[in-house]
């Protein structure tokens, strides 16, 4: 690099939003402000297991997993504004792959113990390779017909999950999922390194939390890349985006086969913290949640989509405590007018249609609304 | 020989329901341009209305089916005001999103509802049953054929001959003209969605009826209704009473015949064919039998 653009990299003190080049510009961290709240962020996920307690642990590991799932289902639906119910389909793919192929033989059910190093990417990859098969049908219909035709692709896909049962071992009765032994070592068994022992949610949570991190920024990559250009393209206006010279069909079986890998690695890690699968695991609801992430996180947001897993997860943690606070929740607690599952859902439900209703940006959309109030402080613009 | 006479019966009454789900889907969508994915809720509260209206205060079947439906009408009304009336001029699946939603609550208020003891709707059919040909066939299924197209053609009826109802098709062609000529757009909006949620009620009413009694599993049968408007046209309603037909029968008949001779596509298959009928349909014609095609305009 020569010095004139390293010169030109530079942001200029004090007025952050001054870019003198497009490179600057385009740069994942744009302002310095960013870079440095994300280094805290990830310093701070670094340091919270230690504080926390273990089934805290377990649940944050959930929300970086719910978070992979979401950032994939928010590259489809946000960025290339293919809105799809079959997030839940493809995470059952990958949740089976890794099985297969990580997972012990009992009994039936197959299990070919392999290497992390080896399932893992694989987890990603077949459903990949099926939405690539599924896409071309995708690709033909629009908007409300696609999500109707993913919804089948969930129905379907629990019936196979159900009949495979050398596979999933079959309706009811389920399999354990794949072993997480990365390259000879066991990322969920307690573990003493250097002396500390460190128990294996903590183990499993850093080993969610690398993965987390390297396909959330690949994601960030790969929205700026001129892939993601034609996604938006694509979403905005697509007879148009086809007028200029993107093929529909390309983009579209790009965005199901990217978001149908991390929805595969989402899967297979998922089966894991859950402990044993079962075929009725991968149902609507579950894609249901991960529509939420989405629609509450933000459409088109990378941090939305975390924020929205952190939502999605830690809600019901997060209904628990208040009622415990509310003097007057006895008749929301358990054997009163709703318990607190019920409450939850409902919540859940409620939040959906006021963030679509009130805020369509979503919870990232209340992050710019803060963020631009104190920006323009003490003005109103 | 029996078998068929008795599964395509079967088949038939099965169509019924789903006619009567898609066209409560057809009307919502037509209005408004939204897939209402709370509808098997509406169908469960249907149910469940109709079902304490027979027991709990001990009406007629009839009585309890029509003020089981004119509650969910209202319901309907209230629930398009407050949550979908905002939605407008706001891109479609946005819409729909928010009716998974309404459909997630109003499947918890159901099922706290109902609660866990049998709530049945007190129909006069139970499993009562007429020999034809020499077929045993459950009567439940004939009525739930004859309601269902009865209802179907008071709607057509309604849709075709009443000046409410030319409001209602000008709306759906049309929202800024049908405005300009002074048609109240937003009360049609409110109509429809009555209108849909009354006939979601019905369906669930019969649904229940001849069977065990209302719970919140059923609301996987109307989901099964979306294959039914995705093969009649999202936006016809003579495709979704044809579409809902077909594919009951197509259902019916797989229940009876695939265990003997396609035992290895597994148990329950029958449930997942409409889907199968789905794609298949969407690879030839994505808009449907009787869909509009869509014209494309950049």
């Amino acid at each position: 690099m020569t010095t004139a653009t390293k010169e030109s990299r530079k942001t200029v003190r004090g007025r952050p939003q001054l870019f003198t080049s497009y490179a600057r510009e385009m740069s994942i961290f744009n302002t310095r402000v960013k870079r440095n709240w994300a280094i805290v962020g990830i310093l701070a996920l670094g340091i919270l297991p230690f504080l926390l307690q273990r089934d805290m642990v377990a649940l944050l590991t959930t929300v970086l997993i719910y978070a992979i799932g979401g950032i994939g289902l928010n590259l489809l639906t946000g960025y290339a504004g293919q809105v799809s119910l079959g997030q839940a389909f493809f995470m059952g793919l990958g949740a089976y792959t890794a099985a297969v192929l990580g997972g012990e033989s009992k009994g039936d059910v197959i299990g070919l113990g392999w290497d992390m190093a080896i399932w893992l990417p694989l987890a990603g990859l077949v459903p990949a390779v099926i939405a690539l098969v599924l896409a071309p049908l995708a690709a033909r219909v629009r908007g409300l017909y696609l999500a109707i035709l993913t919804l089948g692709l969930v129905f379907i896909g629990e019936h196979i999950f159900k009949e495979a049962k050398p596979i999933t071992g079959g309706a009811g009765v389920g399999r354990a999922p794949a072993d997480p032994v990365f390259l000879g070592f066991d990322l969920f068994s307690n573990q003493t390194i250097l002396g500390y022992r460190i128990d294996r949610f903590t183990i499993f949570y850093f080993a969610t939390l690398v993965i987390f991190l390297v396909l959330a920024f690949a994601a960030r990559n790969f929205v700026r890349s001129r892939f993601g250009r034609n996604f938006a393209a694509v979403r905005d206006r697509d007879v148009a985006a086809e007028v200029m010279g993107v093929s529909l069909l390309r983009t579209k079986t790009l965005a199901f086969a990217v978001s149908s890998f991390y929805a595969g690695i989402s899967g297979a890690l998922l089966s894991i913290v859950i402990g044993r699968i079962s075929p009725e695991t991968w149902n609507i609801f579950l894609s249901i949640d991960f529509l939420a992430v989405v629609f509450i996180g933000g459409l088109a947001t990378i941090t939305g989509s975390i924020m929205g897993a952190v939502f999605v997860v830690l809600l019901p943690k997060l209904v628990n405590w208040i009622t415990g606070f509310i003097p007057g929740a006895g008749g929301i607690g358990d054997g009163g007018l709703l318990n607190v599952f019920e409450l939850q859902t409902i919540i859940f439900g409620l939040l959906i249609v006021l963030f679509l209703i009130l805020e369509p940006r979503g919870l990232y959309g209340l992050w710019l609304r803060l963020r631009n109030y104190f920006k323009a402080w003490p003005f109103s613009f | 020989m029996e078998d068929l006479i008795a599964s395509l019966v079967r088949g038939f009454g099965l169509g019924g329901l789903y006619a009567l789900l898609g066209v409560s889907f057809v009307i919502i969508y037509r209005a408004t341009g939204v897939i209402n994915f709370a509808t098997p809720a509406l169908m469960i509260l249907g149910a469940f209305f109709t079902g304490s209206f027979g027991n709990a205060v001990g009406l007629p079947f009839w009585l309890s089916v029509l003020l089981g439906m004119a509650v969910m009408a209202i319901i309907g009304m209230i629930i398009e005001r407050v949550a979908l009336r905002p939605m407008v001029g706001r891109p479609a699946f946005s819409a729909a999103t928010v009716t998974v939603g309404i459909f997630i609550i109003l499947l918890i208020v159901a099922g706290r509802l109902i609660g866990s003891e049998l709530l049945t709707v007190n129909d006069p059919f139970g499993l009562n049953t007429i020999d034809v040909l020499g077929a045993r066939l459950f009567t439940i299924d004939i009525a739930r054929l004859v309601i269902a197209l009865a209802a179907i053609a008071i709607v057509g009826l309604f849709l075709t001959r009443s000046r409410t109802g030319l409001a209602m098709r000008a709306t759906a062609f049309d929202q800024e003209t049908s405005l300009a000529q002074g048609i109240n757009v937003g009360r049609m909006f409110g109509l429809s969605w009555g209108i849909a949620a009354a006939m979601a009620a019905l369906a669930g009413a019969l649904l229940t009826a001849g069977s065990s009694g209302v719970e919140t599993t059923i609301a996987l049968v109307a989901l099964k209704a979306l294959p039914v408007i995705i093969l009649g046209g999202l936006d016809s309603i003579k495709g979704s009473v044809i579409a809902g037909l077909i594919i009951g029968v197509a259902e019916s008949l797989t229940r009876t015949y695939q265990p003997e001779f396609a035992p290895w596509l597994g148990a329950n298959f029958d449930v997942i064919v409409p889907y199968i009928i789905m794609i298949i349909v969407l690879m030839i014609r994505p808009y449907g039998l009787f869909g509009t095609k869509e014209v494309v305009r950049v």
